[in-house]
C-alpha cells in the first residue's frame, strides 16, 4: 500500500493514547519489575522531562529511541492522573488559554483540550492538540483513539476511500476538513474535532 | 426508657442530629424504630441506587431534608463514561407524588436536567435550600426556575457545577419579595450575570451570610456589592483584576475595612497580584482561605499574604507558594486544621512543592487532621516525621504527580512512610496512596487502621495478598476504590459477604475477569455487580476469561437498576 503523505517513521506506539501507564499493553501486565522503575508520566509540559529521567522504555521502545530523539518527544498521559476534578482541570486549562491569547503566546506549554466524537460512539473524548506538532501525529492518534482509518489526504478529494473522515468546527462555527490549513492555524482555530462517516466527508470535500 | 409515652423519647429524639447516631436509636427496637423514622427529618443516602426513593419515603413521612450522591468517586477523575447514571428527576418526582414536605435538596456527582429543577421549584412550597456539587446537565434556565419560584429560598450553592449559560438572566428572576436569601454562591458558572441586579438582590436580603460571585463580576461591582452587604461571612471573589481607576480600588479598601465579619474568603478566579493588598484589611480574621483557583500568582506574593493569616484553620493553595511558602504557613497558622495543595500547570518549576514542605506544615500545625497533597516527590523518611508530629489525622491523602515514584533518597517504596501514618494515627478515616507501593503499605493498612472508611488506591500492590490485607483487617471499611493494580479473581473473591458490609467496590484496570464477576453477582444478590462494556458492540457477549475494564459495585435494596446506559452489564 502507496504511504500517505503523513506517514512517518513515528512509533506509533508512543504516541498512542492508551488508559494505563506506558510500558503496559492491552494483552499482558507488566510485571512488577516493570513497575518498580519510576514511571514518567508528564501532564502538559511538551518538552520538560521530570527528574527521574526517560526511564519509560520497554523492550520495543528501545530501537527506536534514536528516532523518539530526532522528533518533538510524544506525551503519553494517563488518564485521570494526577486525580485532579474535571472542572477544576478545565477551569485551569481555560484559564491559561486565556491568558496565552492575551500574551498572544500560541499555547506553547499549556494544554489544549478539545473534545473528539465520533457518530455511533457511546460517549465523547478529549485530546490535547498541543502534544502533537503535524496533522500526522494527530490522525494517528486519532485513529487508535477510536479504531478507525482514514485514507489518504489530498486537497482535491478530501480522506478519499476511506471509512471515516476527521472534520472539525473552526472558529467560526463552521465545520471543516482536518488537513486544508497549515497545522499552527489549524490549531489555533480547532474548537472541537468529529469523525465522521466517509460518505459525509465526501460532500464537504468536493464542494 | 419503655415506660416512657411516646411524646417524651421524640422529644429525646430531639436532641439526637447525626445520622450515625440516629441509624442506631432505629435498631434498638420496635417502639424506638417506629418513632425515630416518624421523627427523622433528615436523611443522607451515599449511593441513589441503594434504595428507592418510594421505599425512602414510606419510612420517612417526616422528610425535609434529603441528602443524595450519585456517580463513583472516580467519576471525577474522568473515569466513568458518559450517561453512566445517577439521575436525580426519579427521586424529585416521586417525592413530589409522595407529597413530602422538602424543605432541602444536598446532591453531589448526580445529573441535574432543568426539568428536575422546574419540578423541584413547583412541586415543594416550602423548599429553602439547594446545595449543588460536581453535578451537570442543568443551565442557567433551570436557575431561574428555582430563582423564579422557591418564594422562601434561603440557600442556592453551586460548587464546581458543569453549567451551561443561556443568557436568560437568571438572577433577574429572584422576585423583589425574595428577601430571604442567606447564602448564594455561583462561582462556578461561566456566562456574564447583570450586577446591578445582583447589587438589588443583596441590598434586599439583610441575612445574606454568604455570597460567592464568578468570574464576571469585575473589581467595582464587588465594591459596590460588599458596600450593602457588611454583614457578610464569607465571601467569594469573582474578578480582581487592576483597574486603571484607582480610585475604584481605594473604594474597595475602604470597603473592606468595614466588612469586620468576614472569616472565609475564596474565588479570584482573576485576580492580578497587585490587586490582593484590597484583602490585606480582612485577612488577619480569616479562618478559611481558597486561593486555589488564583493561578498566576507568584508564590512571593501568596507568602507576603498568607503571614497575615494568623487565625487560619483552612487553607486551599496552589504549589506554587512552594516548599519555602508552606514553611511560612507552618510558622504563621498555628490553628492549622486543614491544608489542601493543588497542582498548578508549572511542571518541572522550583516552586513545586515536596515532602519538605509537608514536613514544615506538620511541624508547625500540630492540630492539622485533613490534608490533600499533590506534590513532586515523598521519601520515607518525610511521612514518618509527618506521622509523628501530627497524631490527628482524620483525612490523609497524598497524590505524587509522578504515580508510581519512590522514595528518591533511597529509591524504596514508600511503604514504610504510610505505614507510620496508619499506625500513629489512629483515628484516620480517609486515606488516599501513591508513590511505589508493594503489598506490604496494604498488610500495615489491614493491621492498623482500624478506623478507615475510604481507601484509595492506584498503580500499586503486586498481588491478590494486598486486597486481601485490606478486606481482612479494616473493620469499618465503607468506600475502595483501586484502579491499575494487579489484583485479581481470589482477591476479589476470598469474602464475598464483606461487600455488604461496604457502600461500594470500584476496580478499573485490575486483574479481575468477567467470570469472577458473574460468580460475585450469583453469590450476592443483594449486590449491583456493574460492568462497564465501552470497546464492544452492547449486544456481543464477552468471553468468561476476559479481563475486566471498569467494575462498580454497591450494595442495594433497589435490585438491578433500569436506567443503566448500553455499556453498563449488571450481571
Amino acid at each position: 500500500m502507496e504511504p500517505s503523505i503523513y506517514q512517518s517513521e513515528l512509533n506509533l506506539e508512543a504516541t498512542e493514547l492508551r488508559l494505563g501507564l506506558p510500558g503496559r499493553t492491552n494483552n499482558k501486565r507488566s510485571s512488577p519489575e516493570d513497575r518498580s522503575r519510576s514511571i514518567s508520566i508528564s501532564i502538559s509540559k511538551s518538552s520538560s522531562v521530570d527528574s527521574s529521567g526517560p526511564s519509560n522504555a520497554t523492550d520495543h521502545d528501545d530501537d527506536d529511541d534514536d528516532h523518539q530523539n530526532s522528533v518533538q518527544p510524544a506525551k503519553v498521559q494517563v488518564v485521570g492522573w494526577p486525580p485532579v476534578r474535571s472542572f477544576r482541570r478545565n477551569s485551569m486549562q481555560q484559564q491559561k488559554q486565556k491568558k496565552d491569547e492575551h500574551n498572544n503566546n500560541n499555547g506553547d506549554g499549556s494544554a489544549m483540550y478539545v473534545k473528539v466524537s465520533m457518530a455511533g460512539a457511546p460517549y465523547l473524548r478529549k485530546i490535547d492538540l498541543n502534544v502533537y506538532n503535524s496533522y500526522s501525529q494527530l490522525l494517528n492518534a486519532l485513529q487508535n483513539l477510536f479504531k478507525c482509518t482514514f485514507g489518504e489526504y489530498s486537497e482535491r478529494e478530501g480522506y478519499n476511500g476511506s471509512e471515516y473522515a476527521p472534520t472539525y468546527e473552526d472558529k467560526d462555527g463552521d465545520w471543516m476538513l482536518v488537513g486544508d490549513v497549515p497545522w499552527d492555524m489549524f490549531t489555533c482555530s480547532c474548537k472541537r474535532l468529529r469523525i465522521v462517516k466517509g460518505s459525509e466527508a465526501k460532500g464537504l470535500a468536493s464542494l | 426508657m419503655n415506660y416512657f409515652p411516646d411524646e417524651v423519647i421524640e422529644h429525646i429524639f430531639e436532641y439526637v442530629g447525626s445520622h450515625r447516631d440516629r441509624n442506631a436509636l432505629s435498631l434498638v427496637c420496635r417502639s424506638w424504630y417506629r418513632i425515630e423514622r416518624c421523627t427523622r427529618e433528615k436523611v443522607f443516602i451515599g449511593n441513589c441506587y441503594s434504595i428507592t426513593p418510594e421505599r425512602l419515603i414510606q419510612r420517612f413521612p417526616s422528610l425535609k431534608s434529603l441528602t443524595l450522591k450519585g456517580k463513583p468517586h472516580f467519576a471525577d477523575f474522568s473515569l466513568v463514561p458518559h450517561g453512566w447514571g445517577g439521575f436525580v428527576y426519579p427521586w424529585i418526582e416521586a417525592l413530589a407524588k409522595g407529597k413530602v414536605g422538602l424543605e432541602e435538596l444536598r446532591l453531589k456527582r448526580m445529573v441535574v436536567s432543568d426539568e428536575s429543577l422546574e419540578l423541584l421549584s413547583r412541586a415543594f412550597p416550602n423548599f429553602k435550600s439547594l446545595v449543588l456539587v460536581s453535578c451537570e446537565e442543568f443551565t442557567t434556565d433551570g436557575l431561574a426556575a428555582i430563582a423564579a419560584n422557591c418564594k422562601w429560598l434561603r440557600e442556592l450553592d453551586l460548587q464546581e457545577n458543569e453549567v451551561d449559560d443561556h443568557k436568560g438572566q437568571w438572577l433577574s428572576c429572584f422576585p423583589d419579595s425574595c428577601t430571604s436569601l442567606v447564602s448564594l454562591n455561583f462561582a462556578c458558572l461561566k456566562g456574564e450575570i447583570n450586577t446591578g441586579v445582583l447589587e438589588r438582590l443583596v441590598a434586599r436580603s439583610p441575612n445574606l451570610k454568604s455570597l460567592r460571585l464568578n468570574r464576571s463580576v469585575p473589581l467595582d461591582a464587588l465594591q459596590r456589592i460588599l458596600a450593602r452587604a457588611p454583614q457578610l461571612v464569607d465571601l467569594g471573589v469573582g474578578s480582581l483584576v487592576h483597574d486603571p481607576a484607582m480610585e475604584t480600588f481605594a473604594k474597595l479598601m475602604t470597603t473592606m475595612n468595614k466588612c469586620k465579619s468576614i472569616t472565609s474568603l475564596s474565588g479570584f478566579l482573576e485576580v492580578t497580584p497587585r490587586c490582593l493588598t484590597a484583602m490585606y484589611p480582612i485577612l488577619p480574621k480569616l479562618t478559611s482561605l481558597n486561593l486555589s483557583y488564583a493561578a498566576g500568582i507568584p508564590g512571593s506574593d501568596l507568602i507576603k499574604l498568607i503571614r497575615h493569616c494568623k487565625k487560619l484553620q483552612r487553607l486551599w493553595i496552589m504549589d506554587s507558594i512552594g516548599d519555602k511558602g508552606l514553611g511560612v504557613v507552618a510558622n504563621t497558622c498555628k490553628e492549622l486544621q486543614e491544608l489542601r495543595v493543588f497542582p498548578s500547570d508549572n511542571i518541572g518549576q522550583h516552586a513545586a512543592v515536596t515532602e519538605k514542605g509537608l514536613v514544615a506544615i506538620s511541624m508547625g500545625c500540630p492540630k492539622l487532621h485533613s490534608l490533600l497533597y499533590f506534590c513532586h516527590q515523598m521519601t520515607n523518611a518525610a511521612l514518618i516525621t509527618v506521622a509523628k508530629n501530627c497524631p490527628n489525622f482524620i483525612r490523609f491523602r497524598l497524590a505524587i504527580l509522578d504515580a508510581t515514584k519512590p522514595d528518591p533518597d533511597t529509591n524504596q517504596p514508600l511503604d514504610e512512610g504510610f505505614g507510620a501514618i496508619v499506625q500513629s494515627c489512629r483515628r484516620l478515616r480517609r486515606l488516599s496512596l501513591s508513590g511505589q507501593l508493594t503489598d506490604k503499605v496494604f498488610l500495615y493498612i489491614g493491621m492498623y487502621a482500624e478506623q478507615l472508611e475510604m481507601l484509595s488506591i492506584a498503580f500499586a500492590g503486586e498481588s491478590d495478598k494486598g486486597m486481601l490485607y485490606v478486606l481482612n483487617g479494616c473493620k469499618k471499611l465503607r468506600k475502595l476504590e483501586i484502579r491499575d493494580c494487579p489484583f485479581g479473581n481470589t482477591a476479589l473473591l476470598t469474602d464475598v459477604g464483606k461487600y455488604e458490609t461496604m457502600r461500594s467496590l470500584w476496580m478499573s484496570s485490575c486483574e479481575v475477569t468477567v467470570g469472577a464477576c458473574k460468580v460475585l453477582a450469583m453469590k450476592m444478590p443483594r449486590l449491583n455487580v456493574e460492568i462497564f462494556n465501552e470497546n464492544e458492540p452492547a449486544d456481543c457477549e464477552p468471553d468468561d476469561v476476559q479481563k475486566v475494564e471498569k467494575m462498580y459495585l454497591y450494595r442495594t435494596l433497589a435490585g438491578k437498576r433500569k436506567d443503566a446506559p448500553e455499556y453498563v452489564w449488571t450481571l
